[in-house]
């Protein structure tokens, strides 16, 4: 997965606080055997900055599991092509470590996935560019078959999985389906793109209470607020507020 | 087997605003009224915990329900109709109070040009200005009779405004009952451009209350916070106008109201020259009834009022090929043109803001500019808003950024408080192949054909755009941004990205049976006691928002039910060809 690489210095030392601490593994290394991958990067993350209170929140986050996919790859694919198309940069976290890939697996599981208050009747036409959505796959299949032929698209034009591509041969693939040059069935690979995309966004900067957007960061890079219930006192200013951001959580009376 | 109930005096089909205004002004008379709503029943209370961008704003949780029943559409009649399977394009409102529940608030009265459009277009710029296929009528009303009801709707929903400051706007015989909306940064140096360029700019008039205050009914309505979630959400404090703290309360305080919902009304029944009743779905118990009823009122929105009437065979269709009929004839929509502004130095509050609160100018709407060596007729108000970016919705770039990947990550990240737009509400005139009619191939869940949209942009569309396109660049220039970058229509029509809710036409008014549906009480011409009331009854789409002007006619339509309830038969005497009964 993309983060990888750059949480790779991270990891070192947090395998090491979390053996530590837990005395789980007298002086042996966790590797990325059984162990790194039932505990996950998360929980070795979150024990590593104990002290910082937001982040131990992480350990217990368990939210942070799967509803919808059932392959562990799938899911990966997913993850990697989200960091792609909302990657780490200098402003901050990207779609994985703000938690993206979870809020989509978690939105595909419920009315979002299944087209609950989406007209699904047919025929099923294919339509010009003007009208908009057109298939009979839920937006969960489109999921399910877009990540195979992103797949199918990798050993294709690299001969390899798309977990294992650099980054801009990744780039190169998510490219050809916004451009509608892959094969798909059932669904445009444009409409699959469109649809990877929007989530990828939605999920960075959703309410945190939706998975995504972890610790509000998507918010904070875009210097946002969030939940605020009044700003009638300062709609006169002319210097930009800069505010620490509200989730909805506060919001709630008890 | 629908199970017939007791007969009512009036039925209403939703519970918006239009509905809203009939139920409230019938039962203040001591008239029983039943509103039936297809959605749920809310009020402030439901809007609490509304401030949650995702739930609302990008999966539409006010509004309707698309797996029952939505609208098939196509660009031409030579096309294939499909369904718009998911909501972009507009917005349609369910649940009680309708759209109005999530409306901006943005209250403008259509200019007495408007409701005189063919006329006075023929007389200043020669016949068929346009030419042939565009289908211009009057509105067979003028603007010194509505203007009362106008004001009506502005007190009930105590709109916020300074009149003073429009001298290009409709004249007003009243100030509004509430003074304007702040003024903050953004509006101001809008304006501080639009002056210096010499145009008359001013504050929207707004349905977000800038102070509290109590309606002529007793209602009160509370001072609008600026939280930032107007569009699109609920007001969690009863500040913003709507029918749920105005009219519906003041309904159901008569004692005289009796509202449903789960109601999905399915068919007018009609006994070939009179309307009966409405025939409705439980959605609850998926029990069928019919509600017979003296007067039916249509307050469903333009697609339902129209759909309503084709479905139960009540008018005569619309036929493009032959240009006869009248139901579903003159569908418009808007256009609009604008320009964005990018600020490198510069940042604004831009999160912060109010559903109606700007700042416009109407200098070039209807014929408040000269036309006489354009190729377009009408224009559209100018404004600047401050409604409250939020960050799923608003990623604006330059143009020439991808729209994924790091460099779109930090470009929008980086103008996210740095780019202002002037947007605009750009008219639509009618064409003959927009239109509404049935879709021949796709139903709603209860098995009646869907309404099926046909339309595109005209070359009037076009001109219009970029003609207003130029202007909002001229003023966002003069605002002092770095880069500005200027709207561009597409090809065609789309009906996946947001534009606007103001959709118009289908069953327009006018003084001619011929070529109109219904007379300028909203009567039917054809069905004494059916009433339709909304954007419907538009014969075109004006530079403004619509609802001011939908709502004076919805008051201008109670008094219609009133005087129908005393004297029965047509209210109005049509131009020719009429088929009146009686002579008001
Ligand atoms: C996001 C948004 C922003 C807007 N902002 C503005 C603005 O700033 N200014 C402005 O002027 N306008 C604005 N509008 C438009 C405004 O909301 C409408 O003009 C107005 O609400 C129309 O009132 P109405 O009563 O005709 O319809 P609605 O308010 O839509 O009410 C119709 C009701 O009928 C019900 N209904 C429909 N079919 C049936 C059926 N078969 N059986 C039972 N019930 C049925 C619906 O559920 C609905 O509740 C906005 C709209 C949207 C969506
Ligand atoms: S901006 Fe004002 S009117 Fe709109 S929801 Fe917030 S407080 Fe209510």
């Amino acid at each position: 997965m993309a983060d990888e690489k750059n949480d790779k210095q991270q990891s070192e030392i947090s395998r090491r606080k979390f053996i530590k601490n837990t005395g789980y593994v007298a002086g042996g290394a966790i590797g990325g055997g059984i162990l790194g991958s039932i505990l996950g990067t998360n929980f070795l993350d979150g024990n590593q900055q104990q002290t910082a209170p937001e982040s131990t929140d992480e350990a217990n986050n368990f939210n942070r599991a799967l509803m919808y996919f059932t392959r562990q790859e799938d899911f990966d694919v997913l993850s990697a092509a989200t960091e792609r198309i909302f990657p780490e940069d200098d402003n901050g976290p990207g779609a994985i470590e703000l938690g993206v890939p979870f809020f989509i697996d978690h939105q595909l599981a419920g009315g979002y996935g299944n087209n609950d208050r989406e007209y699904m009747q047919g025929p099923f036409y294919p339509g010009s560019d003007f009208q908009g959505y057109q298939t009979r796959l839920k937006r969960r299949d489109v999921f399910d078959v877009g990540i195979q032929a992103i797949q199918r698209e990798s050993q294709n034009e690299f001969n390899a999985s798309f977990l294992d591509l650099e980054g801009e041969q990744q780039d190169e693939i998510l490219q050809k389906f916004q451009d509608d040059e892959v094969d798909m069935k059932g669904v445009t690979p444009t409409t699959f793109f469109e649809l990877l995309r929007s989530a990828t966004i939605e999920g960075a900067y959703s309410d945190p209470l939706y998975g995504g957007n972890g610790n509000m960061q998507g918010w904070v890079m875009k210097e946002y607020p969030g939940n605020y219930m009044s700003y009638i006192d300062e709609m006169e200013e002319e210097e930009f507020i800069e505010k620490e951001p509200k989730a909805l959580r506060s919001h709630m009376s008890s | 087997m629908a199970k017939e109930l007791d007969k009512v005096e009036v039925v209403t089909v939703g519970v918006g605003w239009t509905g809203g205004i009939v139920a409230a002004e019938l039962t203040k008379q001591g008239i029983n009224v039943v509103g039936l709503e297809r959605g749920q029943d809310r009020s402030t209370e439901n809007f609490q915990h509304i401030h949650d961008e995702y739930r609302y704003a990008i999966r539409y949780g006010l509004m309707q329900d698309l797996s029952k029943e939505t609208i098939t559409f196509r660009n031409n009649r030579d096309e294939r109709a499909l369904p718009m399977r998911q909501l972009g394009s507009f917005l349609l409102g369910e649940g009680v109070g309708g759209a109005g529940v999530h409306w901006n608030g943005m209250t403008w009265r259509f200019l007495p040009y408007d409701l005189e459009i063919k006329t006075m277009t023929d007389e200043k710029y020669g016949e068929n200005k346009l030419g042939e296929d565009y289908t211009l009528q009057d509105w067979g009303i003028s603007y010194d009779e509505l203007e009362p009801y106008f004001y009506k709707f502005e007190e009930m929903a105590g709109i916020s405004g300074d009149g003073d400051s429009m001298p290009l706007s409709a004249p007003r015989n009243k100030p509004y009952p509430t003074p304007a909306m702040k003024e903050t940064p953004i509006t101001q140096r809008f304006k501080d451009a639009a002056n210096n360029l010499d145009l008359h700019p001013f504050h929207i008039p707004s349905g977000n209350l800038s102070e509290a205050y109590e309606n002529p009914d007793g209602q009160t309505i509370a001072q609008c916070q600026y939280c930032g979630f107007c569009e699109r959400f609920g007001c969690e404090y009863g500040a913003k106008s709507s029918p749920n703290v105005t009219v519906i309360p003041t309904a159901q305080e008569t004692g005289n109201f009796d509202l449903r919902t789960h109601a999905n009304v399915t068919e007018v029944m009609y006994d070939g020259n009179r309307a009966t009743g409405v025939k409705y779905v439980d959605l609850q118990t998926g029990e069928e009834f019919i509600q017979p009823a003296d007067i039916v009122v249509l307050t469903s929105y333009v697609m339902n009022n129209v759909r309503l009437l084709l479905n139960s065979n009540i008018g005569t269709p619309y036929d493009p090929e032959t240009r006869s009929g009248v139901i579903g004839k003159n569908y418009c929509y808007q256009i609009q043109p604008g320009a964005t502004g990018f600020f490198e130095d510069e940042k604004f509050n831009t999160y912060m803001g109010a559903g109606a609160l700007g700042a416009a100018v109407d200098d070039y709407n209807g014929d408040n500019f000269d036309h006489a060596d354009l190729d377009f007729i009408h224009g559209g108000v100018l404004n600047v808003t401050q409604t409250g970016q939020r960050p799923i919705n608003s990623n604006v770039v330059p143009n020439d950024t991808p729209n994924w990947g790091q460099e779109f990550k930090s470009q929008s990240i980086k103008y996210f408080h740095r780019t202002l737009s002037i947007g605009c509400e750009g008219a639509s005139m009618p064409h003959r192949n927009n239109y509404l009619s049935l879709d021949p191939d796709y139903k709603d869940a209860f098995g009646y054909p869907l309404l099926r949209l046909t339309y595109d942009y005209t070359e009037q569309d076009r001109n219009l755009h970029d003609y207003i396109a130029e202007k909002a660049v001229g003023i966002m220039e003069e605002m002092g941004a770095d880069r500005v970058e200027k709207s561009e229509m597409t090809d065609h029509y789309n009906i996946v990205p947001y534009q606007t809710t103001h959709n118009t036409g289908g069953v327009i008014m006018g003084d001619d049976p011929e070529t109109s549906a219904v007379n300028n009480y909203s009567q039917m011409w054809d069905v004494d006691n059916l009433f339709v009331i909304g954007a419907s009854a538009f014969a075109h789409n004006g530079g403004y928002n619509p609802t001011g002007t939908v709502g004076a006619l919805a008051y201008r339509a109670t008094e219609g039910i009133m005087q129908f309830r005393e004297e029965d038969g047509q209210l109005v005497q049509g131009k020719k060809n009429s088929k009146v009964t009686k002579n008001a």
